[in-house]
């Protein structure tokens, strides 16, 4: 009977899952934040949920692919756009959280934080790319890109490395869940290795 | 028994997050934890011992109310609420999470308790519990922290100064520098045996002051804050207040002070001499490496949309109080 199900359907099931399990949370942050019942300091829980989250959706939309090709369900590879935006919005309320929230608007104060700050400028380096590869996951511009749209893509592992930097040199001195993140994204890296060599010495 | 709590707090019911309410939060946030973004979350931000996943700690570490004298300075600050002074501590051995603490030391033992002055003086002593609360006139010094993170808060403390406790001692003339040492009892403090929970510092954790810095009369020894003695999360049975100083200099649950003739090693210093001096004075003009420290926010009641980013001053707002003691110092190379 389960091979019944077809694969609109199970791609649907997946899709209402990363939905409720992804959106869900961030409303539930942002009630408890407005409402001061998120800590003594709400503004350093969203920065740190949200940041945390992006990372985590990125590196699980890093995993759809080796999921897809070991068990052989090629339809997975239909949610991974879903995640990947996912992981976008995440990472502009993170971004939107530091400057609204921690910065209060001080435009001058946020610049001078990029441009100062090594970890800083990593994390927004990658959030441009994160956002650039956001923009061209409409349907209509992949098309139009062609070939170019898989290369501009491929970024998504530089991506993940900026933002390991981002985590661990934003730490005060906890070093073991940096670390434990570095792990994971060489781990995902490490299934694309003979792409990823490619990619560099080509 | 008189609590005598002053009038300038100004701080209605209303501002201060119902206890029911605040440690409901994580039931609520336990619901949101799964696939992506809640999953790993669990193990990066929030140490799975600390109550994601373990029944909340209920017994609740008991104060008592102090006699003391209300501070007499008549342009007070607004006082943060007591419910966010007492659940958003820096207190590493209790993890390094900022709400750990009000989790994981409500069961710290503070009777019996021994703080012992030794050292470079002709008197050294040793203090029990009762003394630390019956020893001197108990008076209260309204005070903003300044953490090192760029946030801060306005406390209520009651205590008596580190000089009165120092002369008791009577220092001798080789006598520059004072050390203070926290409790080491990796059973009670979880995070001095677990490099995770305890954000990876070296333990028993230590601090300095010059003795000059020691004597000035804003320098504090703490034994309360909001009318009753402290809870175990805001450095119970007794800490060090320096006003005008970076928090981390205010050294928590102190079991040992040592008058010494050098500069002592600090516990921050020590892990990174770069982000952190010996001194840590409040400076607006010297940024830490990683964030600013020309403004910061002030932590008071309000949820996200509280405007609370003011300019940070020098010495903290204790400038003159305390500038003196750095006259022809190079406070960019002393920082």
């Amino acid at each position: 009977m389960s091979n019944k199900i077809s694969t609109a359907k199970k791609v649907l099931m997946l899709k209402v899952i990363i939905h409720l399990a992804a959106f869900f949370p961030l409303f539930n942050l942002y009630y408890l934040a407005f409402n001061d019942l998120l800590g003594a300091d709400p503004v350093e829980q969203v920065i740190h949920f949200t940041g945390i989250g992006a990372f985590n959706l990125l590196l699980v939309t890093l995993t759809v692919s080796p999921l897809a090709k070991q068990f052989k369900q090629g339809y997975l590879l239909k949610v991974r756009r879903l995640l990947g935006l996912y992981a976008f919005s995440y990472a502009c309320m993170h971004i939107l959280n530091f400057l609204a929230f921690d910065l209060q608007f001080s435009w001058a104060l946020f610049f001078n934080e990029i441009v100062k700050r090594p970890y800083i400028t990593v994390g927004m380096i990658a959030f441009v790319l994160v956002a650039v590869l956001a923009i061209t996951s409409l349907n209509r511009l992949k098309r139009k890109m062609g070939k170019s749209w898989q290369r501009l893509h491929n970024f998504s592992y530089l991506i993940v490395i900026l933002v390991a930097i981002h985590f661990y040199w934003s730490v005060k001195s906890e070093l073991i869940s940096p670390l434990f993140y570095f792990l994971l994204t060489f781990a995902l890296l490490a299934f694309r290795y003979k792409k990823i060599k490619a990619l560099l010495y080509h | 028994m008189l609590i005598k709590i002053p009038k300038s707090s100004d701080l209605k019911e209303n501002e201060v997050t119902p206890e029911n309410v605040y440690l409901n939060r994580r039931d609520l946030l336990k619901g949101l934890v799964f696939l992506g973004a809640g999953a790993l979350l669990a193990t990066a931000s929030t140490n799975a011992n600390a109550g994601w996943f373990s029944k909340e700690e209920t017994k609740k570490f008991k104060t008592t109310p102090l006699k003391y004298t209300p501070d007499a300075n008549t342009d007070k600050l607004i006082l943060t609420p007591e419910s966010k002074v007492t659940t958003h501590n820096n207190f590493y051995e209790f993890g390094a999470q900022k709400q750990q603490p009000a989790e994981l030391a409500q069961n710290f033992k503070v009777n019996p308790w021994q703080l012992t002055i030794s050292g470079e003086c002709d008197n050294p002593m040793t203090f029990d519990y009762d003394d630390l609360t019956t020893m001197f006139t108990l008076e209260e010094r309204i005070y903003r922290l300044r953490c090192v993170e760029a946030w801060s808060m306005n406390i209520p403390w009651i205590g008596f100064t580190l000089a009165e406790l120092l002369k008791k001692a009577s220092p001798n003339s080789s006598a520059k520098y004072v050390l203070f040492e926290t409790l080491h009892d990796p059973i009670q403090m979880p995070g001095q045996d677990d490099r995770r929970l305890g954000g990876g510092i070296a333990y028993p954790y230590v601090e300095g002051l010059r003795i000059d810095e020691a004597m000035n009369p804003l320098t504090l020894m703490s034994v309360g804050l909001y009318g009753k003695t402290l809870p175990p999360q805001n450095g119970a049975p007794i800490r060090l207040v320096v006003p005008w100083k970076y928090g981390f200099k205010s050294i928590k649950s102190i079991v040992s002070i040592k008058l010494v003739s050098k500069q002592p090693q600090t516990t921050w210093h020590r892990l990174a001499p770069n982000e952190y001096g010996f001194y840590a004075n409040v400076n607006p003009k010297h940024d830490h490496p990683r964030w600013s420290q020309a403004s910061e926010r002030h932590i008071t009641s309000g949820g996200l949309f509280a405007r609370n980013r003011i300019k940070t001053l020098p010495f903290n707002g204790y400038s003159e109080q305390v500038s003196h003691l750095y006259k022809g110092m190079d406070l960019r190379k002393y920082y």
